[in-house]
């Protein structure tokens, strides 16, 4: 009977993803698009919740729905021309897009398949059980993104990086938001301290529950986006001069400490014994701060213009 | 017993959701719908908080569940208020 429940359950889950994707897609208003694509990131977070894998389900909900929905949002604020751009494009393109599309979806659809069918073969899940007490973690997920396989995680902060530096190449941000009333005003003064807070507990509960870097990064941000909502055109973002260090240090430090690694002959991003832990928080709490700069810039556009957009400016200071 | 009390709990709070998703649906305009929305919503899941704190089994996650709901108070109250007072400056009562 339980089983039974959680089944239907899931069945309307998955309904209801594909329902909210194809509305999201399907529909002319743009604005309407975004709102169902918010709620598709939720509900897929549930999904991945139900998977079992809350730290994707957290990572989700943080950056698929909320950052994703902000920056989304945002671009539609600063484009209301693009609302018309959908009716332009030609039929010949959209019948490549869909082309396209239905043969992304048969590889996935066959890749599906190939591991459904593979049964028992080579699985790494047992490697990392087998090996997590070395790593200096106990979350698995944490010591595989960390540890194992911290090559990768180096490289996606790397992509991060060239990312928000392509927004900054797009020129000085757009023109903020007015002054909020009384009651946004008083939410955001009473939420982006908890989100620091937050953002804190989710770097340190990394090391042995759902959290980490990314989603502890996405909740500063959350209180950056907040602020900018607020009428603070930086968004408590420092100045720029600072906030140039702060977005590259993620992949500063991680490299800092894979090459001082590998000069002391351990080999590049090979954890001495003992000290894994150790390292381990330093990177994440250098990449917490490197993902939250990132996507303040990004949803800001690039340097505000009220801030300093000069790295000598005298402007900084207060907001 | 506790048991017992929890289902009624949550029965009672889903029946606030119901009403509110109802009134979302039928009422005629925005500021109906949004008085729907946010007093029903809210008071069912504070009755389906109630009722899963009690499930909980321990006091650190009830009272997590608590921080959750006072969380979706002020953020539904907030965004509530938004949205009422963006529809009053721009005229658009529908």
């Amino acid at each position: 009977m339980n089983a039974l429940l959680w089944t239907l359950l899931d069945l309307l889950l998955a309904a209801m993803l594909l329902g909210l994707g194809w509305a999201a897609v399907a529909t002319r208003d743009l604005k309407r698009g975004v709102a169902l694509f918010i709620a598709f990131g939720l509900l897929l977070a549930l999904a991945w919740a139900r998977l079992r894998a809350p730290d994707l389900a957290l990572a989700e909900a943080a950056i698929g729905a909320g950052l994703a929905g902000a920056l989304l949002l945002a671009a539609l604020r600063d484009e209301p021309r693009h609302e018309k751009l959908a009716a332009a494009h030609s039929r010949a393109g959209l019948w490549t897009l869909n082309l396209l599309s239905v043969l992304l979806a048969v590889v996935v659809a066959w890749a599906l398949l190939c591991a459904l069918e593979m049964g028992e073969g080579l699985r790494l899940a047992g490697a990392v059980t087998d090996h997590i007490g070395q790593s200096g973690v106990s979350n698995p997920v944490t010591a595989v993104l960390l540890n194992f396989r911290a090559y990768d995680t180096l490289l996606e902060l790397a992509v991060i990086l060239s990312a928000v530096l392509g927004v900054l190449a797009l020129g000085p941000a757009r023109r903020g938001y007015g002054l909020p009333g009384p009651v946004l005003g008083g939410l955001i003064r009473w939420l982006v301290p908890l989100l620091i807070v937050t953002a804190g507990y989710l770097l340190w509960v990394g090391a042995h529950a759902p959290g980490g870097a990314f989603q502890a990064g996405a909740t500063l941000a959350a209180a950056a986006v907040l602020l900018r909502l607020g009428g603070v055109d930086r968004a408590g973002l420092p100045a720029a001069a600072v906030s140039r260090w702060l977005l590259a240090a993620g992949l500063l430090v991680f490299l800092g400490v894979g090459l001082s690694l590998a000069g002391l002959g351990y080999g590049f991003l090979q954890y001495p014994a003992g000290l894994a832990g150790g390292l381990i928080l330093v990177i994440e709490s250098a990449a917490t701060l490197s993902i939250a700069v990132a996507l303040a810039l990004a949803y800001v556009g690039g340097w505000s213009r009220s801030g300093s957009t000069q790295p000598d400016s005298t402007q900084g200071g207060s907001h | 017993m506790i048991d017992f009390i929890a289902i009624v709990l949550i029965v009672t709070g889903i029946g606030f959701f119901a009403v509110g998703s109802i009134g979302l649906l039928r009422l005629p305009d925005l500021h109906s719908r949004l008085h729907a929305l946010t007093k029903a919503d809210n008071l069912g899941l504070g009755l389906v908080t109630l009722g899963t704190a009690l499930l909980a089994g321990s006091l650190a996650t009830a009272i997590k569940l608590l921080l959750i709901w006072l969380l979706v108070l002020a953020a539904s109250a907030a965004s509530a208020n938004l949205i009422a007072r963006h529809a009053l400056e721009r005229g658009d009562e529908r």
